[in-house]
């Protein structure tokens, strides 16, 4: 008789002969039998797909240690320094949920990818620093066997920054602050800079400060695959889908002063699906807020912000999405091939892209011109008027130049003062920000994900500290004003 | 005990590790640049497998890799110490020495070492002579190791060919020697592209420049006449101009056979 392996026992039926059967023989539909069979032990070894219980594998796991919304270079720089520094290997459980996987609005990609250290508070440079020792070792640090080595495409042509006359004294304190750290910056005279850079015209400039190592600019997006690929390697969940919900609880509890706060902790995150209703509630410890330019909407779900204004409770996130343009042009007579970043006394900024006499730039708008950051639509006579003439100003070869291309992005804008945010908030205290670096995320993504870990892990910062960057600078209302932004 | 994973992973083209299995060549070809054959293939798609079907050949793989750029770090360490007790050209000629490079200080003969990887001991005397000319084909300089070759400030010609850790960021690094380098060569090494050659425009005392055979290069002929416009006295070696230009139907070389004009 044959014993057939099936997941649900027939009972008796397995060895009665079915009607239609020839006594005593197998003619039995053999080949079909055989391959029933086939299926049925497929489907119950492990490894592949159970056909028993409904399909989950778009939905992100129930429990997870820390949940990071948002996974754009913060979020995923975030997540790698959390399982590199964990004591013990598989230690933490880490889930980065990301909106849209075409990183088609994220800032990451949209952006220009440089790096400067040329700024006046010492935390930005020190993070600077390191970035650019990490862009320097990525294949050490993202190594994945079997993958190829990453290249990040990287310029390693500096900075120039220009300052007229009023703006000269803060640039000579602001490079002995570089200097101090350790950042290689030398002040240049107009003359010095004519020599050097003979396609320069000088009108206007008193000073400038030009970077001469690890200074430059490099391809976002490699970064962006290298963090993703390594971190998946180290057992990072990733999921597609929209924080909607976060469940938490209160606590009163009394201060030293005998004051009564209201602390909150999130248990729970819901991420629904794209496309649907179906929602998935993810229990977590901590959760990370790296949502870039959409920040505001995630501190206000969780809560942050809802109370009287003037009060800890009712101090919302400052942060903003600000539409940036960025216009491609091609210049033949253009600067040449040692042309570094030049950002104008303007705030106009240009630099070389390839071999091939292209230049892309752009200029930040002032406050009144702020373009609506609805969607990502280029404004062309944004470069007609107000960057095109500053840049012939500057460079008079660019008198004569083709626009190519132009796209638009978001800048987490910090409109307090345009630094970033890091670190758990006072009141809700599970959620910890890693954003609002206002334009110069990029370059600061690997210090602040490891800033990040260690104060989860550690629960202080350990290396760069970072503290005049937490949450409390808001209620408290100190600013900790970068003067160097573009 | 092997451990059989079932999952579902990429595998994608090596270059990092194989060379692992090649015993101590291995770290030169993390350039990438080299091309495999036939055989190596077979033994490379072998190990792929076996790296994503076994956690074990993966981790041991991982250690190998770590293991070759510990050993690499361990050649590149700073002689801060030596630079104390002898002074900087001393310290940067036995750095370079070591690596097995060759030096030759001014109004000397070259100092090479033999194939044990033995040199004299008497430029350890020389203390205030500098070092005019380094010769560091081969070797394995990476950037943390050019602290100690930047402390021969009075180079003149500097060779860095075929070296497989030297790229963009090393070269962004060469400008403190701008007052005194006239002979720079950087050929064939796997890594420098012409965003690195971007940063030479600092040595403006360059006379003669070699980039031939830089793989990394993605344009060559475009890239000699963009740094010979950055370098305007310097002589660029290396690629010709024509390279990359293609011959016209018209301009077909003559068959030497036909009759020349009656």
């Amino acid at each position: 008789m044959i014993r057939r392996v099936l997941p649900h026992g027939l009972g008796r039926g397995l060895l009665t002969r079915r009607p239609g059967t020839r006594r005593g023989g197998f003619s039995l539909d053999w080949d079909g039998k055989v391959s029933e069979i086939k299926k049925k032990i497929k489907s119950i070894l492990p490894g592949t797909s159970c056909d028993l219980l409904p399909d989950t594998s778009h939905l992100p796991p129930e429990h997870s240690d820390v949940v990071i919304v948002g996974g754009g270079v913060l979020g995923l720089s975030v997540a790698y320094w959390l399982k590199k520094l964990e004591s013990r290997r598989g230690g933490i459980r880490v889930l980065v949920v990301e909106r849209d996987y075409t990183y088609s609005q994220a800032s990451t990609g949209l952006s220009v990818g440089g790096i400067c250290q040329q700024f006046s508070l010492p935390e930005n440079i020190q993070l600077s620093l390191f970035s650019a020792s990490f862009l320097r070792n990525i294949n050490e640090y993202l190594a994945v066997t079997n993958a190829p080595p990453l290249d990040l495409q990287f310029n390693p042509s500096g900075y120039l920054l220009l300052a007229s006359e009023k703006d000269a004294a803060a640039m000579e304190s602001n490079v002995k602050v570089q200097k101090q750290e350790g950042a290689k910056v030398c002040l240049m005279s107009p003359d010095q800079l004519r020599n050097k850079f003979p396609w320069i015209s000088t009108e206007g400039v008193a000073l400038a400060s030009y970077g001469m190592e690890n200074e430059g600019w490099f391809d976002p997006w490699c970064l962006l695959q290298g963090l993703r690929q390594k971190v998946e390697s180290m057992g990072v969940f990733f999921c597609q889908g929209e924080v909607t919900r976060f469940v938490s609880s209160s606590q009163r509890m009394l201060t030293t002063d005998d004051e009564m706060v209201i602390l909150k902790r999130i248990h729970e995150v819901h991420v629904k699906m794209d496309h649907s209703l179906e929602y998935q509630p993810v229990e977590c410890s901590i959760v990370i807020n790296a949502a870039g330019a959409w920040s505001a909407q995630i501190a206000a779900l969780a809560g942050i912000g809802k109370g009287p204004p003037g009060t800890l409770q009712g101090t919302k996130l400052p942060v903003e999405p600000r539409k940036r343009y960025v216009y491609v042009w091609h210049c033949p007579q253009g600067p040449g091939l040692e042309t570094p970043l030049v950002a104008d006394t303007s705030g106009a900024y240009f630099r070389r892209e390839g071999l091939g006499s292209n230049y892309l730039g752009g200029r930040s708008p002032i406050e009144e011109e702020e373009p609506d950051p609805e969607n990502l639509e280029v404004d062309h006579d944004f470069f007609q008027e107000k960057v095109w003439p500053h840049l012939a100003l500057r460079v008079p070869a660019f008198e004569t130049l083709k626009v190519q291309t132009a796209w638009a992005g978001y800048y987490d804008y910090n409109t307090f003062d345009q630094n970033g945010v890091v670190g758990p908030h006072p009141l809700v205290v599970n959620m910890y920000f890693a954003t609002g670096f206002s334009g110069h995320g990029l370059q600061q993504a690997p210090g602040v994900g490891r800033a990040v870990a260690e104060m989860i892990l550690e629960g202080s910062f350990q290396t760069i500290d970072l503290s005049p960057f937490l949450f409390n600078r808001f209620y408290l209302g100190e600013k900790t004003q970068e003067n160097n932004t573009m | 005990m092997w451990d059989l994973v079932l999952g579902d992973r990429r595998i994608n083209s090596l270059r990092l590790v194989a060379p692992m299995w090649n015993g101590t060549r291995g770290i030169h070809r993390l350039g990438g640049a080299v091309v495999p054959e036939g055989n190596q293939k077979k033994e490379r798609t072998m190990l792929q497998f076996l790296t994503n079907h076994f956690y074990d050949v993966e981790a041991l793989r991982g250690y190998l890799l770590q293991r070759e750029m510990s050993k690499v770090h361990m050649k590149n360490r700073s002689f801060t110490w030596l630079e104390e007790q002898h002074g900087p050209y001393s310290a940067g000629a036995f750095f370079i020495l070591k690596q097995g490079g060759a030096v030759k200080f001014r109004d000397k003969e070259w100092i090479r070492p033999d194939k044990y990887g033995h040199f004299s001991p008497e430029f350890w005397n020389f203390r205030e002579v500098p070092v005019e000319a380094v010769d560091a084909s081969d070797c394995e300089i990476n950037y943390e190791g050019l602290d100690n070759l930047l402390l021969l400030k009075e180079l003149q010609s500097l060779s860095l060919q075929r070296c497989p850790h030297v790229d963009d960021w090393c070269l962004s690094r060469l400008y403190p020697l701008a007052d005194s380098l006239q002979e720079l060569s950087l050929a064939g090494c796997p890594r420098v592209s012409e965003r690195g050659l971007a940063c030479l425009h600092h040595l403006q005392n360059l006379r003669r420049l070699d980039i031939s055979d830089l793989p990394a290069v993605s344009n060559p002929g475009l890239t000699q006449i963009l740094v010979e416009e950055m370098l305007p006295n310097c002589k660029v070696v290396g690629v010709d101009w024509a390279e990359g230009l293609k011959l016209g139907p018209e301009e077909q070389p003559q068959d030497t056979a036909s009759p020349a004009l009656a």
